[in-house]
C-alpha cells in the first residue's frame, strides 16, 4: 500500500472510506438516534471524541499490547472513553443526554470505533492514527446530521427544532421518525450515492 | 528465530490487560468524583423545576417543603416524598409527588401536582422517559399535560381513545400511543391512593399541633 500523507489519512474518512456510507460500519447508532438533526450531531460528536481518544491511546500502546489480548484491551479503553463522554454529557448537557438515552453507552460497541483501532491505529504511528480517527469521526458525524435532517424535515417538518413547514401546510410522515424511516432513508441514500459513483466510473472508463 | 518477548507470554497478557483495566478504572473513578456533584445537582434542579411547574401559586424559590413518609408499596415499606408548596404566609397552595410506572420501553417517572383539596390534579410533568420518539414521547408535550390540569382523581383516572373525554376524571389518550398514555394514568392511580392517605394523616397531625397552642 502506498504511503499516504496525514491530510490524505484525514480526508479518506470523510467520503471515500466513509464509515456509514462506504464501509457500512456503525449502523446501529446511525439508524437509532437520527430522528432529529441535533441528536445526530451530538451522537456524531460524542463518537468522534471517543474514536479520536481511543485511536490515540491504541496507537500509543500498540507495541506493548500482545496480539492475543488486543481486542479486550481496546474494548476496555473504548469503554473508558465512552463512560467519560457519558458522564460529561450528563453533567453539562442533561437535556441532550436524556434525549440520547441508552445510546451513548452503546458507542462502546460501535464497530466504526473498533475498526479504527483494529485496522489502523494498532498498525500506524500516532499522528496518522489521530488524523484517520478524526476524519472517520467527522465523516460519521456528517452522515448522521444529514440523515437526522432528512428524517426531521419529513417527520416533524422542522430542522434543528426550527419549524420550516407548519402542520397545516404539510402532514408529517410519522414513519420517518420511527425505525423504518431510518432504514428507508439510509438505504435510499446509499443506493443513490452508489448509483452516481457507478455512473461516474462508467463515464471515466469510456 | 527471535526470542519470545515477555509480552507474548501468558504473564505478559495478564499484565497488559489488568493494568489497562486498572488505569481506566482509576481514571473513571476520578472523573466520576469530579462530576457526580454536578449530575446530582442537575437531577435536583430538574425535580425542583417540575415541582414549580405542577404546583401553582408557589410564591418564592424556597416556598416548598419535603414531607417524607414511610409508605408500604407492594408489601415493602419505602420512604416516599411528598412536596408541599406554600405561599409567603405559609399557606398550602398544593402538593406534588413523584409517580413511577412501566411505560412502552422503560420506566416513566413523572411529577404529579395535587390541588389543596386533593381530589383534583393541578398539573403533570414527565421527568424521565424513553418512549418512542414522535409517538410515545408526546406524553411530554403541553397538549397532553394540559389534560391533567383540574382532572378529577375520584374514583380513579380513566382514559378514552379517539374521542373527547366526557367525564371529569377522563383524559384522551395520545393517538398511536395508548400504551404510553395508559402507563401515565396507571402510575398516577397507583400512587395517588397512598399519597391521599399520607396527606390525611399529615393534616390530622397538623390540626393536633394547632389545638395544643
Amino acid at each position: 500500500m502506498a504511503k499516504r500523507t496525514i491530510t490524505e489519512e484525514f480526508k479518506k474518512g470523510l467520503w471515500a472510506e466513509n464509515a456509514v456510507l462506504r464501509l457500512l460500519l456503525g449502523m446501529c447508532p446511525a439508524l437509532a438516534v437520527t430522528n432529529s438533526a441535533i441528536n445526530g450531531l451530538v451522537m456524531g460528536l460524542a463518537s468522534t471524541f471517543v474514536v479520536v481518544c481511543s485511536s490515540t491511546m491504541v496507537s500509543t500502546i500498540r507495541r506493548l499490547v500482545p496480539r492475543q489480548v488486543r481486542i479486550p484491551t481496546y474494548i476496555v479503553i473504548i469503554a473508558g472513553f465512552v463512560t467519560l463522554a457519558d458522564l460529561f454529557l450528563k453533567a453539562q448537557f442533561p437535556a441532550i443526554s436524556k434525549a440520547l438515552g441508552p445510546y451513548v453507552p452503546l458507542i462502546v460497541v460501535n464497530c466504526m470505533i473498533m475498526s479504527r483501532a483494529e485496522f489502523f491505529a494498532s498498525k500506524h504511528p500516532l499522528k496518522p492514527s489521530m488524523a484517520d480517527a478524526l476524519g472517520t469521526g467527522l465523516g460519521f458525524t456528517g452522515v448522521l446530521v444529514v440523515l437526522g435532517s432528512i428524517r426531521e424535515i419529513l417527520g416533524f417538518g422542522s430542522i434543528f427544532d426550527i419549524v420550516i413547514m407548519t402542520e397545516e401546510a404539510f402532514t408529517p410522515w410519522v414513519i420517518m421518525i420511527l425505525p423504518p424511516g431510518a432504514f428507508l432513508s439510509l438505504g435510499l441514500m446509499i443506493g443513490i450515492i452508489n448509483h452516481f459513483t457507478e455512473l461516474r466510473k462508467k463515464r471515466s472508463g469510456i | 528465530m527471535k526470542e519470545p518477548s515477555l509480552k507474548d507470554t501468558s504473564l505478559g497478557m495478564m499484565l497488559v490487560l489488568s493494568s489497562t483495566a486498572i488505569i481506566v478504572g482509576a481514571v473513571l473513578a476520578g472523573f466520576f468524583q469530579l462530576v457526580s456533584a454536578k449530575i446530582e445537582a442537575n437531577r435536583l434542579e430538574e425535580e425542583r423545576r417540575a415541582i414549580f411547574a405542577v404546583i401553582e401559586g408557589i410564591e418564592c424559590d424556597e416556598c416548598y417543603e419535603v414531607i417524607t413518609k414511610d409508605i408500604e408499596v407492594d408489601g415493602k415499606v419505602k420512604p416516599f416524598r411528598i412536596f408541599r408548596g406554600h405561599d409567603m404566609e405559609g399557606n398550602t397552595v398544593g402538593y406534588s409527588f413523584i409517580a413511577e410506572g412501566p411505560g412502552f420501553s422503560a420506566k416513566i417517572r413523572m411529577m404529579v401536582g395535587l390541588n389543596v383539596v386533593p381530589d383534583t390534579l393541578s398539573g403533570l410533568r414527565v421527568v424521565e422517559q424513553i418512549e418512542t420518539p414522535g409517538l410515545g414521547d408526546k406524553i411530554t408535550k403541553e397538549k397532553f399535560y394540559s389534560q391533567f390540569k383540574g382532572l378529577s382523581v375520584k374514583p380513579e383516572i380513566e382514559y378514552v381513545k379517539n374521542r373527547k373525554p366526557e367525564k371529569a376524571n377522563q383524559i384522551q389518550a395520545v393517538t398511536g400511543a395508548t400504551i404510553s398514555s395508559r402507563a401515565v394514568v396507571n402510575a398516577i392511580n397507583k400512587n395517588i391512593k397512598v399519597v391521599l392517605k399520607a396527606l390525611e394523616e399529615e393534616e390530622f397531625k397538623q390540626s393536633q399541633i394547632e389545638e395544643k397552642f
